[in-house]
């Protein structure tokens, strides 16, 4: 135990660092997949067969296999199989390719909710607004949007708190985030090794930051309670 | 010259025709009528006079000017179609208010839009903005809800809501205002405050159609009654004619089986 108290101070200033890799791939994955999943959303509710049927095979394989398969072949395919190691090898091309195969995975999951939300605005949303001589994309942003939004955060919500816990995945191809810095002091790090528990320790890291989200998606599903 | 002119409108949806050649015209600051059971075409007749269907064939003018004519190749484009349709305002049967506004925005929100679209919008636009919450105020008022401005529609009961619906249809200022069964979505209690309204705006000679099963209410408004069947007008004259000495038999029988009810309503 005071061993364990003499190496805290070292450990967490590990984890803090790979937790900040873990909190930065967490938001490019959202920033990216929001707005992705919706255009992916619209793509596959389009009346234009080839691209409603392309979007949905998209989503068809995206949802159908592991996303540690997925990373490490967009991580590894260009430089083992097309000789073209896009990535390069280092740290920052981890995260480039991270952030691609998660943006990706995710925007396929949002965009599936999305379609859900859009789908479920009653249909005389649209005319009434058609009627009033509004434009579809007015209709889109001003009356169906914040109704759609309404009805998916509870849904996002759980994407996103598994999201969080996904990101540990991006180990699979070295990225350094937070289960990466707690497993580098089982082989020696900063002049600690054989010690397991930090690697368990990450789970607190995860369990606050889930914490602290819930309670911010909670407000936010409270806020959007003034209509119905 | 009629405010309104429909000629040989026709619709089909999957082999079902639903409108089968219909013709009639209105004068302005008349009221029609259409009444008929469910399933006779009148919901789908209003849906065609506010383009949200096309008609397979026919012609729509709005005082004189041809809105629809199925033989002319649609350039279908979406600006066209918008000025269009606001000769027409439409009120729901479920009133589909927008449910994150309030009565107030509810009523102002397509003015807004429109107002934007304007030459000059963007020097003028706090006093444009002004008049857009006058109008819509005095509008609420005079559909009885001054007290209810600032409510959200679930705040407010069917027959407030339908009332803030007419509200909002008649901001944009239509020619002719349509209802689809406007009370068939409330409470026989609160049928008559929305009744009421449209009776006033009657009064002050607003041109309207109303699809209704409300027969008493048809006969005491309207200036011309339709009786729709399977697709057809049926029957067609005043009020006095359709409801008291109709000519045809299944009009008789419609009628008749109001009657029944309304008897066995204890009416």
């Amino acid at each position: 135990m005071k061993l364990i108290m003499e190496q805290m101070p070292i450990v967490i200033q590990a984890l803090n660092v790979g937790f900040l890799q873990t909190l930065k791939l967490f938001f490019v994955t959202l920033v990216g997949a929001i707005p992705l999943g919706l255009i992916i959303a619209f793509g596959s509710m389009s009346r234009w067969r080839p691209l409603s049927y392309l979007c949905r095979l998209i989503v068809w394989v995206v949802r159908g296999t592991p996303l540690m398969i997925q990373l490490l072949i967009i991580y590894y395919f260009p430089g083992l199989v097309l000789n073209n190691p896009i990535w390069g090898g280092g740290e920052a091309g981890r995260f480039l390719a991270a952030s691609l195969s998660f943006i990706l995975n995710y925007a396929c999951y949002f965009s599936e909710i999305y379609r859900g939300g859009i789908q479920g605005v009653p249909v005389g949303q649209e005319e009434a607004g058609l009627v009033l001589g509004m434009k579809r994309s007015q209709i889109f942003f001003r009356v169906t949007l914040l109704q759609m939004i309404k009805r998916i955060v509870p849904p996002m919500s759980n994407e996103i708190i598994t999201l969080v816990k996904d990101t540990s995945l991006a180990r699979i191809i070295a990225l350094q985030e937070i289960i990466w810095a707690g497993q580098a002091f089982m082989k020696g790090s900063h002049g600690i090794s054989g010690a397991i528990w930090p690697l368990f320790f990450t789970a607190i890291y995860y369990l606050v930051w889930n914490g602290i989200l819930t309670v911010l998606l909670g407000r936010l599903e409270k806020k959007l309670n003034f209509f119905r | 010259m009629p405010i309104l002119e429909v000629e040989h409108i026709r619709k089909t949806f999957e082999h079902t025709e639903v409108l089968k050649d219909l013709s009639f015209s209105l004068e302005h600051g008349q009221v029609l009528s259409i009444i008929g059971s469910s399933g006779s075409g009148k919901t789908t007749l209003l849906r065609c006079l506010n383009f949200l269907e096309r008609p397979d064939q026919g012609i729509i003018r709005v005082n004189g000017e041809t809105l629809f004519d199925a033989s002319v190749p649609q350039k279908n484009q979406e600006a066209d179609i918008r000025r269009k349709r606001l000769h027409f305002g439409l009120v729901f049967q479920s009133f589909n208010l927008f449910p994150q506004y309030t009565a107030r925005q509810n009523v102002m929100l397509a003015r807004e839009l429109l107002a934007r679209e304007q030459p000059g919008y963007k020097e003028r636009k706090k006093e444009i903005q002004e008049e857009i919450e006058e109008q819509a105020v005095s509008l609420l008022r005079q559909m009885g809800l001054q007290d209810r401005m600032d409510n959200y529609p679930h705040q407010l009961s069917g027959g407030q809501c339908q009332r803030v619906a007419i509200a909002r249809a008649l901001a944009l200022q239509p020619d002719i205002l349509c209802f689809d069964e406007p009370t068939s979505a409330l409470d026989p209690e609160l049928t008559g405050e929305v009744l009421k309204v449209i009776r006033e705006l009657a009064s002050c000679n607003m041109t309207m159609i109303i699809v209704t099963h409300e027969m008493s209410f048809a006969r005491d408004v309207s200036s011309q009654v339709i009786f729709m069947d399977d697709g057809y007008i049926l029957e067609q004259g005043d009020p006095l004619q359709v409801f008291e000495h109709p000519r045809e038999e299944r009009t008789k029988q419609f009628l008749a089986g109001y009657q029944k009810e309304k008897r066995g309503n204890g009416e």
